[in-house]
């Protein structure tokens, strides 16, 4: 299967940068790039036609900003400490979510579970979906085209590269999210987390832990 | 790919999104926060599909027909607010006329 | 399309299937690596609106049976370099998917 034209990486750049050949600026800077200026003209546009309120959109970035791995997180440490919750979890995500408080608009989450011989990971080859209304913005890596091209076809290689590695007798699995499904990892516990609290148990859950790119570790 | 040999899959049929099983470099892990602009417009995205003015299936249609040269060199959220645009513009709820006038306008001045 | 995918009766979990080598122009959310693989139905998603109808601002209807189907990575890249049993997972509409 040849590409005859690979860019790589989709050209994020470091926080604060403009992409493509914008100087080095300060966060939120004044829009200098052509989609950063039609972005403004959208919104201001849309505003005034009546079609969104300034507040709705505020309420929205956030709504949008309240929502991180550490909702996950409290997901993960509950099923880790309650077999009964998990078996919920597992067969409907979002329900399992709305007893803990945890709103997901709709999303299909879909929890699939690690074990000893199986290993999961998630990506979205053809976009980035990404359990966004669970886990928040995901980052830059994840909505890569390095990723997105490399976790498909070789799935350890990228794991190495983010310093993971398991034995050739456990299974990866990689989930990719082509349609309505969005996906997190219940990674397994780690050994030495006997009588944790969940909140404890919280701590070790990261969001490249629920993605599955990382292990979680007791500390 | 699919135990087939290469030459049976068109190439050209090929979107430049869908790259699944391409080469590829190694992943730049760099992280960075999400700026306000691309904040703004992912509350956009979301809201306009919310309330139904075009569906997350047609954002995602403008986005792979941007071409092969703006898609990879766009960013991420510059490729969103095309998408925006261009469905705005399909579904007439903006015109051309009156986004670019608007651009030319807030860079003039220099707004956000 | 012609026979009625709606009413076609369903896959089940854990029957082998094939996906169809087509190469549409189009909002396609099949992946073109995984087009010809042979794997097996690992659950029946439901019915969902179908994304490439939807996708030219039609309605998408009727839904589509959606099926999540599991492929060893040796059936997808004969020359995987990992493990036999490395697998992937993926939804795939049911007119994309034919018996094996």
């Amino acid at each position: 299967m040849s590409h005859g034209h690979d860019h790589g990486h989709d050209h994020d750049h470091p926080a604060g940068s403009t992409p493509q050949h914008h100087p080095f600026q300060p966060d939120d800077p004044p829009p200098t790039g052509h989609y950063q200026v039609m972005a403004v003209a959208l919104r201001e546009l849309l505003i005034e036609k009546g079609v969104l309120g300034a507040d709705e959109i505020r309420a929205q970035i956030e709504r949008m900003d309240a929502r991180g791995p550490h909702l996950g997180a409290r997901v993960v440490a509950k099923a880790w400490t309650d077999p009964v919750y998990k078996a919920r979890l597992l067969a409907d995500g979002p329900e399992a979510c709305a007893e803990l408080g945890i709103e997901l608009d709709g999303m299909r989450l879909t929890v699939v579970e690690d074990k000893p011989a199986l290993h999961n990971m998630i990506v979205c080859t053809l976009c980035s979906c990404y359990p966004r209304a669970l886990l928040g913005l995901p980052p830059a890596w994840y909505k890569s085209a390095d990723y997105r091209k490399r976790v498909v076809r070789e799935p350890r290689a990228v794991l190495k590269e983010f310093g993971t590695e398991l034995l050739s007798s456990v299974e990866v699995r990689v989930h990719d999210s082509t349609a309505e499904l969005r996906y997190i990892v219940l990674p397994l516990r780690p050994v030495g987390t006997e009588g944790w609290s969940e909140e404890k148990l919280a701590g070790l859950v990261t969001r490249d832990t629920m993605i599955g790119v990382a292990l979680p570790r007791a500390q | 790919m699919a135990n087939l040999p290469d030459d049976d899959v068109p190439e050209l049929a090929r979107g430049i999104h869908d790259m699944g099983g391409l080469p590829g470099g190694a992943v730049d892990r760099h992280e960075h926060a999400v700026t306000l602009w691309e904040k703004r417009v992912d509350a956009l995205l979301v809201l306009l599909t919310r309330k139904d003015v075009f569906s997350v299936d047609e954002l995602r249609n403008a986005i792979e027909r941007l071409g092969a040269e703006a898609y990879t060199s766009m960013s991420y959220y510059e490729r969103w607010t095309a998408s925006i645009a261009w469905n705005l513009m399909q579904r007439g709820v903006i015109t051309a006329d009156e986004l670019g006038r608007r651009m030319a306008e807030i860079e003039a001045e220099g707004r956000q | 399309m012609t026979a009625s995918v709606a009413t076609a009766k369903r896959f089940k979990p854990g029957e082998p299937v094939r996906v169809r080598r087509a190469f549409p122009p189009g909002h396609i959310r099949t992946p073109i690596y995984i087009r010809g693989a042979e794997g097996v139905i690992e659950r029946d998603c439901g019915d969902c609106v179908n994304a490439e109808e939807r996708a030219f601002g039609r309605s998408g209807l009727p839904k589509l049976p959606l099926y999540r189907v599991r492929f060893k990575q040796r059936q997808i890249w004969p020359d995987y370099a990992g493990p036999a049993n490395d697998s992937v997972e993926i939804e795939i509409y049911a007119n994309w998917l034919e018996r094996a």
